[in-house]
């Protein structure tokens, strides 16, 4: 910056959108504004992979494996994918990690932008809708294979309760019940939950079935990462309630995963579920 | 058409300052108080919704006297440039004094151009580093000057008698409750004009009070401290009563402009 003044445009009012605001004075910040050559790109940068998201009473999880990986190659053991979209709600990316990461990084500032100019925060429709606009304006760089698929999680101040939002590339929003899994790894972390999963558990309960589900993307998918004992890398875990999110101290989630290890010791496909139907 | 007169530098510039310290001086004061885990900002503001004090960034404050509508371009600016730069390089990038910087060329060009009318406001933009030794508090007026304050920094309508009482009453180090019980206290103190002083009790839910915290755990250190926990912290300080004119922050021009009080514009050409 060579003029040391405030630009003009930043004086005028108008949109509270840093992105709106970041198109118009600096479109070349923007992630989705960059021009890819044709020909598919995916090949080129790491991926992300297995997020899960589960809702309990008063509140909502979100975890996520550590691992990205670029062909057959582990391109990171230790990447973190679930990250805090602002005091109440979580983000976690599956897809290009490096387009991800940028466009989870615009959408923390997106938050925090609005909150300090309105003075006040967004619904979480409103968060989620914003996303999905983030999502939307990458659609031309996921048809040359840079996808970014998102999965939203948070705390509803104004319904009380956890709510969950699931994306496709093109920018749909859903709103999931329950439970949701993106990434490489989601049908066999879906397929574990489903199984586990009840809506009377506790914060922790909810994470060691998280945790559990991402066990058992793991032993079926080769691009998500299991618990690295060796190396005492575990997934990451944020959990949100009313208070706020929090993410799990390292040691906290060791300890889960230390759990759910020594149950698969004698067990290795993880807890049963009772056959008979509404059995508790 | 009338002839355009002549009109030194000197007095164009100084009926422009006369001008813009006028119109601060009609609002209520604002002051800022370092304290022991950071800067704390106190104002008599009844409304909830329009704010003097504001947050910027993480570590960064800002808070205003003067034309609201002047003062709230400033700060969306200033939330712009923040978040724009945070966004670009990093959050540990976003500096205040780079803040104070634009906000004092931008003041300043405004002031001295002819073709508009000077802000009428004055800012502080506050700063906590990892001790108290690293807060800043920086002062902007209305021609673009900036002062490094130390300890406690008052602006706005008694701006002196305000300055005046935290002379006497300020410690460096204090607590929350201690430094917020002075700066209400000062905002509450008024000097007659027969040389006679007058404290008043301001009511906590006429305050607008908010501290940049550096023992928040949040990355964002600033908040609000609402009337609930205002009254916790000052305790039982007697009957309170609300100011005899409630200031008008939408429309801080609340005394009908006397002729003659137009904004000094350079005659054209």
């Amino acid at each position: 910056m060579t003029d040391p003044r405030l630009p003009a445009a930043f004086l005028q009012p108008g949109t509270s959108s840093f992105s709106d605001f970041l198109a118009a004075q600096a479109p070349d910040l923007l992630p989705s504004r960059r021009a890819v050559p044709q020909g598919h790109a995916g090949d080129l940068a790491p991926h992300g992979t297995t997020i899960v998201a589960a809702t309990f009473p008063g509140g909502v999880v979100m975890a996520g494996d550590r691992r990205a990986t670029m062909g057959n190659i582990i391109a990171q053991r230790d990447i973190e994918k679930v990250f805090p979209a602002d005091e109440f709600s979580a983000v976690g990316i599956a897809g290009t990690a490096g387009l991800a990461v940028e466009m989870v990084r615009l959408f923390q500032t997106e938050l925090e932008h609005y909150e300090k100019i309105e003075g006040s925060t967004l619904s979480m429709d409103g968060k989620s809708n914003r996303l999905a606009a983030l999502i939307r304006s990458n659609l031309g760089m996921a048809m040359q294979g840079l996808a970014v698929v998102p999965l939203f999680a948070g705390y509803d101040l104004n319904h009380g309760q956890g709510r969950i939002f699931s994306y496709d590339v093109t920018g749909g929003r859903y709103e999931e019940t329950a439970f949701h899994s993106v990434g490489s790894g989601s049908l066999f972390a879906r397929g574990s939950l489903k199984k586990l999963y009840r809506d009377d558990f506790s914060a922790d309960q909810t994470v060691q079935a998280v945790v559990e589900a991402l066990y058992d993307a793991a032993d079926d998918d080769s691009a998500t990462g299991g618990p690295d004992i060796t190396r005492r890398i575990f997934p990451v875990v944020q959990v949100m309630t009313a208070d706020g999110g929090r993410r799990l101290a390292d040691d906290e989630v060791a300890t889960i995963a230390d759990r759910v290890i020594a149950g698969r010791m004698t067990r290795p496909d993880g807890p049963t579920a009772p056959l008979e139907q509404g059995a508790r | 058409m009338s002839m355009p007169f002549y009109v030194s530098p000197e007095q164009l510039m100084k009926d422009r300052a006369d001008f813009a310290r006028k119109g601060i001086g009609r609002g209520r004061s604002v002051v800022a108080v370092q304290y022991a885990d950071g800067v704390l900002f106190v104002s008599e503001n009844p409304s909830q919704a329009l704010h003097k004090v504001s947050e910027i960034y993480d570590r960064i404050a800002f808070a205003a006297v003067g034309r609201y509508n002047e003062f709230e371009n400033l700060r969306i600016a200033g939330v712009r440039l923040a978040d724009m730069r945070g966004y670009a390089y990093d959050r540990r990038d976003v500096t205040g004094r780079g803040l104070a910087n634009a906000y004092a060329q931008t003041l300043g060009t405004i002031f001295s151009s002819g073709g508009e009318k000077p802000y009428e406001v004055e800012i502080f933009v506050a700063e906590i580093g990892d001790a108290p030794a690293d807060d800043q508090i920086y002062r902007l007026t209305y021609d673009g000057q900036v002062a490094d304050e130390h300890g406690y920094a008052v602006m706005g309508g008694q701006a002196d008698t305000v300055g005046e009482y935290l002379r006497e009453h300020y410690t460096e180090g204090a607590s929350l409750d201690d430094a917020l019980t002075v700066a209400v206290a000062a905002l509450g103190h008024t000097s007659a004009d027969n040389g006679g002083s007058e404290d008043r009790v301001i009511p906590t839910e006429d305050l607008e009070v908010a501290v940049l915290d550096r023992t928040r755990t949040q990355p964002r250190k600033f908040a609000r401290l609402r009337p609930t926990r205002l009254d916790a912290l000052l305790g039982d300080r007697g009957p309170a009563t609300h100011a005899a004119q409630p200031e008008q922050l939408g429309e801080p021009a609340e005394a009908p402009a006397p002729v003659g009080d137009e904004p000094p514009i350079a005659p054209p050409g």
